[in-house]
């Protein structure tokens, strides 16, 4: 582990990545992994369709307003405007495709030029 | 599931490949930016590599490098990737109704490729688990065909983003196609008020979470979306009801 020399694998380290690829199969498959027969209630049946969005809200919105840890209390931060475009663009053409490109379009001159 | 020849000769496999692809897109630069983070924080080419290829979960790679090149105990670095991992338990429980009529072994497989895109874009277009086999069969397929789709892309790039570390700059910023991308299937995703009052609420929790450590604030987030929902849901329940 502590090794100087960047490129010696050992031994531990790649256990560690083994246990690390069974945490991803076994959170993954956390409630099917027994066979045994039960039913959601059906409450958490109905709130678990209002899971996926909050899902990708709860990843991207940080990554959209918030640097170092901290919210961002400039407007000069190109992340807005990209996303900004990108939502106008979603609604506007229903393409997501299209979000990604036209939003790097608006991103890229104004963080590699202005430096936001 | 998924070596089941029927399943890439089904219609629906390759609309889910379809589907896939602005996700494989946006997250060219994002899987690159992982495999050069990898590299970057110390680890050997044959361990990044091993890692891309057996763990398949960038988030929980990325809070894990830097735990295991500190040195510190084994159990400390599996139980931060299990906390990063958190929102998957969530997901595996939505996931549930769609799979529990699969033997376990297949289970497991198909769950152990269901990461984020892949969850929302299924859920997204199956509302509800089939009733039939036929349309188990093409529940499965489309599953199977988002999953080779992700799984193909991420780690192609992982890959070469391992290969590049020296020669890419961080400084662009070129990850940010892969947010931009999640913005656009969260746009599309919401189709009712509810879903939107969820996204606000999800949005707003982890922005005030955020210092929780091991990516906590994810998982809170979802919590607190999915129960002001719920509750929103009696609030319209208790107003429409005629006094």
């Amino acid at each position: 582990m502590n090794s100087t020399d960047l490129n010696v694998t050992d031994a531990w380290t790649l256990w560690v990545i083994v246990g690390l690829a069974i945490i991803t199969a076994v959170t993954r498959s956390f409630f099917f992994l027994s066979n045994s027969e039960w039913h959601l209630p059906h409450w958490a049946q109905r709130g678990l369709q209002y899971a996926p969005i909050a899902a990708l809200s709860a990843v991207v919105v940080p990554e959209i307003v918030m640097s170092q840890g901290e919210l961002i209390a400039t407007w000069q931060d190109a992340r807005i405007y990209a996303a900004a475009v990108g939502v106008a663009i979603y609604f506007f053409k229903h393409d997501v495709l299209l979000t990604i490109v036209l939003g790097m379009a608006v991103y890229l001159p104004l963080h590699l030029g202005l430096g936001w | 599931m998924f070596w089941q020849r029927k399943l890439y000769l089904h219609p629906d496999f390759n609309v889910g490949v379809r589907d896939l692809a602005p996700q494989a897109f946006g997250q060219i630069a994002w899987a690159l930016m992982t495999g050069v983070a990898l590299v970057k924080s110390g680890m050997s080419v044959f361990e990044s590599v091993f890692m891309t290829l057996v763990v398949y979960a960038g988030s929980s790679q990325l809070a894990a490098t830097p735990l295991i090149m500190a040195g510190a105990p084994a159990w400390v670095v599996l139980a931060a990737g299990f906390c990063v991992n958190l929102r998957f338990v969530v997901f595996s429980l939505h996931m549930r109704g769609y799979l529990m009529h699969l033997p376990r072994l297949p289970r497991m497989v198909a769950g152990y490729f269901t990461t984020d895109p892949v969850y929302v874009l299924f859920i997204r277009r199956f509302d509800h688990p089939a009733h039939t086999d036929e349309h188990r069969r093409s529940q499965e397929a489309y599953l199977a065909g988002l999953s080779v789709a992700n799984w193909t892309s991420w780690i192609s790039c992982s890959l070469l983003g391992i290969a590049l570390a020296n020669a890419i700059p961080t400084a662009w910023g070129l990850g940010f196609a892969g947010i931009l991308c999640l913005l656009g299937i969260q746009c599309s995703l919401a189709s009712s008020r509810l879903r939107v009052l969820s996204a606000i609420v999800a949005g707003m929790v982890a922005v005030l979470a955020y210092a929780l450590p091991l990516k906590l604030h994810i998982v809170v987030a979802i919590l607190m979306a999915v129960f002001a929902c719920l509750m929103a849901e009696q609030l319209k329940v208790l107003k429409e009801r005629p006094a």
